[in-house]
C-alpha cells in the first residue's frame, strides 16, 4: 500500500532492539522507516549522512511484515456478501478490528451470490490504503459462483453458474464492472474456463483455482489453467478432490514439473486447526514452502460468540473455533483470527522461532502505530 | 612495544576491544575533544563487499556515531590523488590520529602498504600484490578476476604519525609475518616492521600467531601479561568517569 510521499526531509524512525524477518530468517537488526517506506540505513549513513530522528525500543520483540489476508468473508457481524445500503461502513469496521490480529491489508471476499448482490456490493468496496482507521483494502476476492457443484461446500447450490454460453461476457454480466476486483476463484474444469482465465489475467486480476470437483478436474486440467494464467489455489485440500497417488488433482500443482518456467504457484491454507490436519499442512509446506499463503477464510461470526450467524445466503452454526452450515457437517469458513492461524501453523510446522508466543503486541501501517495491546501501552 | 599474547582469536579480540574502550574513556573525549580512531582502508565503494558495507555492518550500525564524523577513502573519486591528499588534510584537521588499529597481511603489510612500500609513504593509490588479491578473493566468491587490483591506502608514514598503534594478528598463517615484523630488522619488505621505531605500539595476537617466534620472546612477553592486563582490568565506564572527574585520574601504564 502506498504510504505518504517520501520527502528527503521527512522524519526517520528507527525501530531498535528487535528481530526482523529477512531472507527467511529472524535477524537481530534495526528497522528504519521514513515517510511510510522502509529505508536502507547504510545509504542514509553514507550518502545522506544522517542519523535517525526518533528511536523506538521494541523490547527484543519480533517485527514481522503486516499480515495480508486474501480470503476473509466478513467478521464482527459484518457479512461482505450482504447487499446492504452501506457496505462501506461494514468493511471499515472489519478493517479496523482486524488490526488487532496483525492484519494490515486484506481482500474482502464475496461468496457465491446472485448477480444482484454483486452489482450492488462490488462498486461499494474500492481499493483503499490502510492507516489508523484500519487495514488497507487491496481489492475484492470473488469466490464463486463459477465453481464446482460437487465440491461447493458451503456455497448455495441455487446460485452456482457456468460460463459455457458466453465465457467472459457471462462473467461480466454476473459480477458487473471489475475495477475493484483483485482475485477471482473459479473451478478449472468448467467449460471455456481457459478463455475466462486468460481474459482475467490480461486485466491484472489474479485467478485462483477453487472449489473443484468432477472427475475431469485432474492435474492436467489444473496445469492447463496455470498455463492460461492462474496463479493461486483457494484453500488447498478443502473443497477439492483429495490427493490420489494416481490422480493428484489440484494438489499435484505443488510439485508439478509442467508449469511455466519461473512461475510459482501460490496456495492458501486455513491453519485454524480444523480445516486441515496438521500433518496435511506439513506435507504441503514441505512439498512447496515458497507458495504457502495463510488465510483465515473468516466469516461474519469472527469475533462474536457461539450460535447462529449468516454467511451470504446461508445459515451458519458456530461452536468454539468451528463453523458448519446449519444442520450439516459441512465446514463453512472459519472464525480463527489471522494471528491464531499463524500460531497454529507455527506449532504444526515447528519453525525455528525460540520461545516467542507470536502474540500481536502492536500493529504498524506505513511506520505509524495503528493498534497496540493493552499490556504494551504501559 | 607491548606484545599481548592470548590463547584464542576470541580472547585476543576481547582484549583489544577492552583496551580500545579504556583508551577512549581515559582520553575523556568531548564535543571539543574528538578521539580519532584510524582504521586501514579497503575495497572500492559500490560493491556489496565494499569497505563501506563492511564498516556499516561491523561497526557503525552498532554505535551512535554521527556520519559526519566518519571519513572513508572514496575509491570512486575522479581524482584519486586529490582524494588521498584531502584525506591527509582531514586527519590533520581532526588533530591527528589518537589510536590506529590495524591488522597485518601474510606478507607483512600494514593497510595496503605492500612489500617495497616506502616506510615514510603517505596516503596514495597502491597496486595490490598477488598475495593480497588471493587473500581478498574470498569476498568475491573466489573469482580472482573480480578482485580489485588497486586500492587507496594510508601510508606507513601516515600510520607512524598516529600517537598510538595497535596491530591485531591472529592465526598461524600470519606467524611468519609477525616474526619478520618484530624479531628481524626494520625492512620495507615487511612494512609492519616500521613500527619498531614507533614510541607506542601494541601487538595483540593469539597463540597460533606466535608459532615462528623464539620461545624466549614468547616467554618474556607472557611473563609481562600480569602487568599488561592492568590495561584492561578495571574496565572503565563513561558513567563512572563522570563521577571520577573531581578525583585525580589514574595515569595510564606505559613502558
Amino acid at each position: 500500500m502506498r504510504g505518504k510521499q517520501s520527502a528527503a526531509g521527512a522524519r526517520v524512525l528507527q525501530f531498535t532492539n528487535c528481530r526482523i524477518l529477512r531472507g527467511g530468517k529472524l535477524l537481530r537488526e534495526d528497522l528504519w522507516v521514513r515517510g511510510g517506506r522502509i529505508l536502507d540505513p547504510e545509504k542514509l549513513f553514507f550518502e545522506e549522512r544522517r542519523v535517525s530522528d526518533e528511536r523506538q525500543d521494541c523490547g527484543g520483540r519480533i517485527l514481522a511484515p503486516g499480515f495480508i489476508d486474501v480470503q476473509i468473508n466478513g467478521g464482527f457481524g459484518v457479512d461482505f456478501s450482504q447487499a446492504t445500503e452501506d457496505v462501506g461502513s461494514g468493511v471499515a469496521l472489519v478493517a479496523r478490528r482486524i488490526l488487532s490480529h496483525g492484519v494490515t491489508s486484506f481482500c474482502p471476499t464475496l461468496v457465491t451470490s446472485p448477480p444482484e448482490v454483486y452489482h450492488k456490493v462490488v462498486p461499494q468496496i474500492p481499493v483503499k490504503s490502510g492507516g489508523p482507521h484500519g487495514a488497507g483494502v487491496l481489492g475484492l476476492h470473488l469466490e464463486g459462483p463459477f465453481i464446482s457443484r460437487e465440491k461447493r461446500g458451503a456455497h448455495p447450490e441455487a446460485h452456482l453458474r457456468s460460463f459455457e454460453a458466453n465465457a467472459f461476457q457471462d462473467l461480466l454480466a454476473t459480477y458487473g464492472p471489475l475495477d475493484n476486483v483483485r482475485i477471482v476463484t473459479l473451478a478449472p474444469e468448467l467449460g471455456r474456463s481457459h478463455e475466462v482465465i486468460r481474459e482475467l489475467t490480461a486485466r491484472g486480476i489474479c485467478v485462483s483455482l477453487g472449489p473443484a470437483g468432477h472427475s475431469v478436474a485432474d492435474l492436467r486440467a489444473a496445469e492447463d489453467a496455470v498455463w492460461s494464467g492462474a496463479t493461486f489455489i483457494t484453500h488447498l485440500f478443502n473443497a477439492m478432490l483429495p490427493f490420489h497417488h494416481r490422480d493428484p488433482g489440484i494438489v499435484g500443482l505443488l510439485t508439478s514439473d509442467r508449469l511455466p518456467a519461473g512461475r510459482c504457484i501460490f496456495y492458501g491454507m486455513i491453519a485454524d486447526g480444523t480445516h486441515t490436519n496438521p500433518a496435511a499442512l506439513r506435507i504441503a509446506h514441505r512439498a512447496h514452502p515458497q507458495g504457502l499463503v495463510l488465510v483465515t477464510d473468516a466469516i461474519p461470526a469472527l469475533g462474536l460468540g457461539n450460535g447462529r450467524h449468516t454467511l451470504g445466503q446461508q445459515e451458519v452454526e458456530v461452536d468454539g473455533l468451528t463453523a458448519y452450515v446449519a444442520g450439516t457437517k459441512t465446514l463453512s469458513g472459519s472464525i480463527a483470527p489471522m494471528d491464531v492461524c499463524v500460531r497454529h501453523f507455527l506449532q504444526a510446522t515447528d519453525f525455528v522461532v525460540l520461545d516467542d508466543s507470536l502474540h500481536v503486541q502492536a500493529t504498524y501501517i506505513s511506520g505509524e502505530l495503528v493498534w497496540q495491546a493493552e499490556a504494551a501501552r504501559q | 612495544m607491548k606484545l599481548i599474547i592470548l590463547e584464542h582469536y576470541s580472547q585476543a579480540s576481547e582484549w583489544a576491544a577492552k583496551y580500545i574502550r579504556n583508551r577512549i574513556i581515559q582520553f575523556n573525549p568531548g564535543p571539543e575533544k574528538y578521539f580519532t580512531l584510524g582504521l586501514p582502508t579497503g575495497l572500492p565503494r559500490d560493491h556489496p563487499e565494499s569497505y563501506h558495507s563492511f564498516m556499516w555492518n561491523n561497526f557503525f550500525k552498532h554505535i551512535d556515531i554521527h556520519p559526519e564524523n566518519t571519513h572513508i577513502l572514496d575509491g570512486n573519486a575522479i581524482d584519486l590523488q586529490a582524494e588521498c591528499d584531502a584525506f591527509e588534510e582531514k586527519i590533520k584537521a581532526a588533530g591527528g590520529i589518537e589510536l590506529f588499529v590495524g591488522g597485518i597481511g601474510p606478507d607483512g603489510h600494514i593497510a595496503f602498504n605492500e612489500p617495497g612500500s616506502s616506510l615514510v609513504s603517505r596516503t596514495r593509490v597502491k597496486t595490490l600484490a598477488m598475495d593480497t588479491i588471493l587473500a581478498n578473493a574470498r569476498f568475491f566468491d573466489g573469482e580472482l578476476t573480480k578482485v580489485p587490483t588497486m586500492a587507496l591506502t594510508v601510508g606507513v608514514g601516515t600510520v607512524m604519525d598516529a600517537r598510538e598503534v595497535m596491530i591485531l594478528i591472529t592465526g598461524a598463517h600470519k606467524a611468519f609475518a609477525l616474526y619478520k615484523a618484530i624479531e628481524e630488522g626494520v625492512n620495507h619488505m615487511w612494512t609492519v616492521s616500521a613500527f619498531q621505531q614507533h614510541p607506542c605500539t601494541v601487538f595483540v595476537c593469539d597463540e597460533d600467531a606466535t608459532l615462528e617466534l623464539k620461545v624466549k620472546t614468547v616467554k618474556y612477553f607472557k611473563g609481562l601479561m600480569l602487568v599488561h592486563n592492568k590495561l584492561v582490568d578495571p574496565l572503565y565506564s563513561i558513567k563512572e568517569k563522570e563521577t571520577e572527574k573531581s578525583q585525580s585520574s589514574k595515569k595510564p601504564y606505559s613502558d
